[in-house]
């Protein structure tokens, strides 16, 4: 019995490699051909011409996960604040499961939803040729980070100690001094480890931006359509040549973004680790 | 304890099985890989040649022109479907052309736009960004939403060489699939794009071009100029399967020219 469970888990370690090894491996071929420099700061993605610049995917992915962050997390925050002070109890017991609901929805229906509601009502506020932009984007990825914001935000609002409330407002501070000043800074580092989380769910969607963000591989700007690492692999995958530098360059993209969410991983863990020696 | 462990790994062994499904054809079955814009085509040709040979299964996967010419050429499928001509590297690899049907690639716009007629200079003004409001086509005072393929896609090379404007695409948006840019068409006033003439409904309007309207006619006697083969790519030295070889020979027949009509191409011959 004890070798399954060894066995089992050497499995995802054994994935984990594969997959690094493979996304190495074929990543690194495109990137010697057309240059670390060129592949990483190029302006011009255009395979058609031998342009193979991912720099507007990198700024587009960083620039949409920055705005979903900023537009999630203090609505995220908010909410965990509410449900785990605020709120009278049958109404918390509405707002919960419509929250594990909201993260249960698949992507693609949120990409369904943005593509058919907001991506039409943008074109017409904003008086645009087609309402498929950056800020659509940002929007869908910022109602996805909801979730895992509010559920781990509450989680460590939650697990502030009660003494430390009832001192502060014994002292005299308002209820909502105590949430703010005394509350949120005792819960900080599970509430940074949601924000990051929610980067990382945020940097590696693809399918539901693929369907509001137009996929035009244009510098970042709020209105105009633009092309995410994860998108920007999915879109040319199916019609790349086997073997062409397009490919390669794909799984070099792959690579990046593998890197990116790299980082995002060790500072969660960074993040985590602090936590508990506190 | 021990009986679920069984039962979970036969059900892996079980799921492992599926992923087995993508190795090459024996016996009764042709896998058929590539192009999208091919998906109506195939659909009718399987439709009507498991009536005359109901013994053998046509599998088809839409994965896009250049995964199913490289699909053929590395022995993962048998039959590879591309809806562009072959590449002179291609064919240095051994892939062979057999052109089952021709195409036209239809302009494509919102049916409340009032502009139905282009030539081919002002399509090329249009997708390379020197026209960008509607008025300057006669029509209403909106701008243009430009909406193209993805690069590498066969719809794009087609397009692009046809029109002469390989490479110059201003596009406002991109999509991955001739259904994505149809939908996306038919929901925004603005919008113009490129499809498949087979893949064209009546949700969207097909401009006329040069003052023909692209139909099966004006495609086989060539007066609609913005026009691609389909094509079924096969390896040279590699012998189909007997399964395989029936389908190819199928497809390219006379017999085959009703069903091809009726899936929107036109039969070439």
């Amino acid at each position: 019995m004890q070798i399954l469970f060894t066995l089992c888990g050497l499995v995802a370690v054994g994935f984990v490699l594969l997959i690094s090894v493979y996304l190495i491996i074929s990543g690194l071929p495109a990137i010697r051909e057309i240059g670390l420099g060129r592949f990483l700061f190029g302006k011009i993605w255009a395979a058609g011409q031998n342009q193979y610049g991912i720099l507007p995917l990198i700024l587009t992915s960083i620039y949409g996960t920055a705005g979903a962050v900023v537009i999630g997390v203090p609505i995220g925050f908010f909410t965990a604040v509410f449900l785990a002070k605020v709120a009278p109890k049958w109404l918390a017991g509405i707002v919960r499961p419509a929250v594990s609901l909201l993260a249960g929805i698949p992507s693609v229906v949120y990409g369904l939803v943005g593509m058919c509601v907001l991506v039409p009502a943008l074109r017409n506020w904003l008086d645009l040729p087609a309402g498929d932009s950056l800020l659509a984007a940002i929007i869908v990825l910022a109602v996805m980070i909801l979730p895992n914001i509010i559920s781990l935000s509450e989680t460590a609002l939650d697990a502030v100690p009660k003494e430390y409330e009832e001192a502060s407002l014994a002292l005299g501070a308002t209820k909502l001094e105590t949430y703010f000043r005394v509350s949120a800074p005792a819960a900080r580092s599970g509430i940074a480890a949601a924000v990051v989380l929610g980067i990382g769910r945020a940097i590696g969607e693809a399918m539901a931006i693929m369907m509001v963000a137009g996929n035009v591989a244009n510098m970042p700007a709020l209105t105009k359509s633009v092309r995410f690492l994860t998108t920007g692999i999915s879109i040319e995958l199916n019609y790349s040549q086997d073997g062409s530098l397009q490919r390669q360059a794909l799984f070099s993209i792959g690579l990046v973004l593998f890197l990116f969410i790299m980082l995002i991983n060790a500072f969660l863990n960074l993040v985590l680790k602090r936590e508990k020696e506190d | 304890m021990k009986k679920k462990t069984l039962s979970l790994a036969v059900t892996a062994l079980l799921a492992l099985g599926l992923l087995a499904g993508c190795s090459a054809g024996g016996g009764g079955t042709v896998n058929t890989d590539g192009s999208t814009s091919m998906a109506d085509v195939m659909g009718a040709l399987t439709e009507a040649f498991r009536e005359k040979e109901p013994d053998i299964t046509v599998n088809y996967s839409g994965t896009g022109s250049g995964s199913g010419i490289s699909g053929v050429l590395d022995g993962t499928c048998d039959i590879g479907l591309s809806s562009r001509e072959l590449k002179q590297e291609e064919v240095n690899q051994g892939a062979v052309a057999h052109v089952v049907a021709l195409d036209g690639v239809a302009i494509v716009v919102n049916p409340k736009n009032t502009v139905t007629e282009l030539t081919t200079d002002q399509i090329a003004d249009i997708f390379t960004g020197k026209i960008t409001n509607w008025t300057e086509l006669g029509g209403a005072d909106a701008p243009i939403a430009v909406y193209g393929r993805e690069d590498g896609s066969g719809t794009r090379t087609a397009f692009e060489e046809i029109v002469g404007v390989e490479g110059a695409c201003v596009y406002t948006n991109e999509y991955g699939s001739t259904g994505d840019v149809i939908g996306n068409v038919a929901g925004n006033e603005n919008a113009i794009g490129y499809a498949s003439l087979s893949a064209v409904n009546s949700t969207v309007t097909a401009v006329k071009v040069n003052g023909v309207a692209p139909s099966e006619a004006t495609v086989k006697d060539g007066t609609y100029t913005i026009q691609r083969p389909f094509v079924m790519v096969t390896k040279k030295g590699v012998e189909l399967s007997e399964a395989a070889q029936a389908f190819l020979d199928f497809a390219t027949s006379a017999e085959a020219a009703e069903y091809i009509a009726a899936a929107g191409a036109v039969y070439p011959n």
